[in-house]
């Protein structure tokens, strides 16, 4: 399995013996100039993407007068805490936290559920029109969230869910793509344990719950944690669904920070970017291996 | 006999419940959050109605007639190409440059892959609120790295031939990671027998590059062109965030303008016509596609 090497070769650590397919454009031997040249794009790849994820944090920490200072400062000359203070007495950032938190949890909770369970279901039983309902869940990958709102938007009107949890969670707690994800990680399980179970009189539920959810656990720590950085990063629908202060979520409340301080503070604001940035950076530093696997399972199959 | 029949029978009911248990919820509401959507925007897209008043009044084509003689419109077709073209084009081809690189036995370059990477997981709203600080004419950081070339800086934002790049470089920086991501599997699954055996028949760099390489990332380009363009149909938070669809519409695309029409001037029909379209073009972008995909993709 392809995305299986990749996976071992970005995890750090003692196990990576795998070595590198070569596909060097230079030459199949390292010659001085091919290393030179590669060190030099390993450095444009960190100042492209990473200059500007260091901007942010540093202007976070910058005082209002050197933040319009040019040329600019590369770090800051008097680092303040003011701006993480300012940001968070000028919106109820404890309020989007509350929010966003229970979206997420709600939100990526309904969708790996189910996934489990919808794969389980395609994977090992017999029912009638299998096949074209699967289909059907699978032509729901084709049809993007946005084209959607406005139909959405109003069937939550009608429920009277304006500006409720529930209408930022249930429109979107349907899964088609982890349902597709999971459904190709079972069919790789070895059936004999399956067959055995079954044989000792174990029900369907009992080999969900007992033999397929511990065997599946990395595809479903994959899926789950780029369901739970979708639900956090939201911005659309949130936007649409809520218009009262208190039931906004970080990406939208750190968006009216801006339109109310933009031009007034950008430290404060940068402040504000990184209360809804960090728990997810964090995430990724952590889960970082099961993160990528995810998305590179989705693009290599056999 | 007649008992064990029966009992077939009962097991596939169980099998068909627990099925309906398993599966209905999910498909339930991918029917009234997703199917059913797409039949009420084509509604929609033939009346008349601002969502306030309780009126729908069925004008036929006429939201149609409408939008295809505008040169709004028409401006917003166009800007919703050229933001898909680029995206796709650049973050493709920048891509594949930084997962050739990345794959290289470089000391360091497990670190740079998940600096790469990382931009894709975080906020697009938060990362567009970091770009129109990066962007600002008079004290942004591009503004220092242009002066230092000796350029001034453009108004990025504010300039109406200027704000369409500012938009689709920070597409770009946002999704490039992933590019790569799907790239550097895509290397790691060619065998490795292919390039041994192209080195004994004396292919050179650029022989292997064009005869192995390339061919075996056929497969990962074809799922990335698509995710690619899908993800610059619905970009949305970044051009919200960072220019609100303007200057004078330079920056309003599909997306948008669904959005502005729904939401901001209540206008379902127009938002519907534009939902229609949407869908339509993705439908049949994907169609093409797929027939394209299966005389130009080789399986390695």
């Amino acid at each position: 399995m392809a995305q299986v090497d990749f996976v071992d070769e970005l995890t750090p650590g003692p196990a990576v013996t795998q070595a590198p397919v070569q596909t060097s454009w230079v030459g199949h031997r390292q010659s001085w100039l091919s290393l030179a040249l590669g060190y030099l794009g390993l450095a444009a790849c960190v100042a492209l993407i990473g200059l500007p994820l260091y901007w942010m944090v540093i202007g976070a920490f910058k005082t209002t007068a050197e933040v319009y200072r040019m040329p600019p400062t590369w770090l800051p000359a008097t680092p303040t805490w003011t701006n993480f203070v300012k940001a968070w007495e000028s919106a109820p950032f404890g309020r989007y936290y509350i929010n966003t938190l229970i979206v997420t949890l709600f939100g990526s909770g309904f969708e790996i559920f189910f996934a489990i369970t919808s794969a389980y279901a395609f994977v090992f039983l017999r029912f009638p029109k299998r096949e074209w309902l699967f289909l059907l869940l699978l032509a729901a990958l084709m049809v993007p969230n946005q084209v959607t709102i406005l139909p959405n938007y109003l069937t939550i009107a009608r429920l009277g869910w304006i500006n409720t949890y529930q209408g930022i969670v249930v429109p979107g707690a349907s899964v088609a793509y982890g349902t597709f994800l999971l459904r190709q990680y079972y069919k790789t399980l070895p059936l004999d344990i399956l067959d055995a179970a079954r044989v000792d009189g174990a029900g369907h539920l009992r080999v969900l719950w007992s033999i397929v959810l511990p065997l599946a656990r990395p595809a479903i720590i994959s899926f789950g944690l780029l369901s739970v950085v979708a639900k956090w990063n939201d911005f659309l629908w949130p936007l649409i669904v809520t218009n009262t202060k208190d039931m906004r979520v970080l990406s939208i409340g750190i968006y009216w920070l801006m339109v109310e301080e933009g031009t007034i503070d950008w430290g404060v604001v940068m402040a504000g970017t990184l209360f809804v940035v960090l728990p997810v950076a964090l995430i990724f530093l952590y889960a970082q291996r099961y993160i990528v696997e995810g998305i590179a399972a989705g693009a290599v199959k056999g | 006999m007649v008992r064990s029949r029966r009992r077939i029978t009962a097991t596939e009911r169980n099998e068909y419940l627990l099925f309906l248990l398993l599966v209905g919820p999910n498909l339930l509401l991918f029917g009234v959050f997703t199917y059913w959507p797409l039949f009420y925007n084509g509604y929609l897209s033939f009346v008349r109605w601002d969502m306030l008043a309780p009126i729908k009044i069925w004008v036929g084509l006429d939201n149609y007639r409408y939008l295809f003689t505008s040169p709004e419109f028409g401006t917003i077709l166009w800007n919703t190409v050229v933001f898909t073209v680029s995206a796709v084009l650049l973050t493709c081809g920048i891509g594949l440059l930084m997962a050739l690189l990345l794959n290289q036995p470089l000391r360091g370059r497990v670190a740079v892959r998940g600096i790469v990477f990382s931009p894709v997981m975080l906020s697009g709203a938060a990362i567009g609120i970091v770009w129109i600080y990066i962007f600002d004419p008079r004290y942004g950081l591009l503004d220092f790295f242009i002066r230092g070339v000796g350029l001034r800086s453009p108004n990025w934002l504010l300039d109406t031939s200027w704000a369409m790049t500012a938009v689709i470089i920070v597409h770009v920086w946002k999704t490039l990671g992933y590019a790569v991501v799907i790239y550097l599997a895509g290397l790691q699954a060619i065998p490795r027998e292919l390039y041994e055996a192209a080195l004994v028949d004396g292919a050179g760099t650029w022989a292997r590059f064009r005869h192995v390489t390339l061919p075996g990332l056929s497969p990962v380009t074809f799922f990335l062109v698509i995710t690619t363009v899908l993800a610059a149909f619905q970009s949305f938070d970044i051009i919200k965030v960072m220019t609100d669809g303007g200057p004078v519409n330079a920056t309003t695309t599909l997306i948008y303008y669904l959005y502005e029409e729904g939401f901001v001037g209540f206008n379902a029909g127009r938002a519907g016509v534009a939902a229609v379209v949407l869908f339509l073009a993705m439908f049949v972008f994907t169609l093409v596609q797929m027939r394209y995909s299966e005389r130009s993709v080789h399986y390695a």
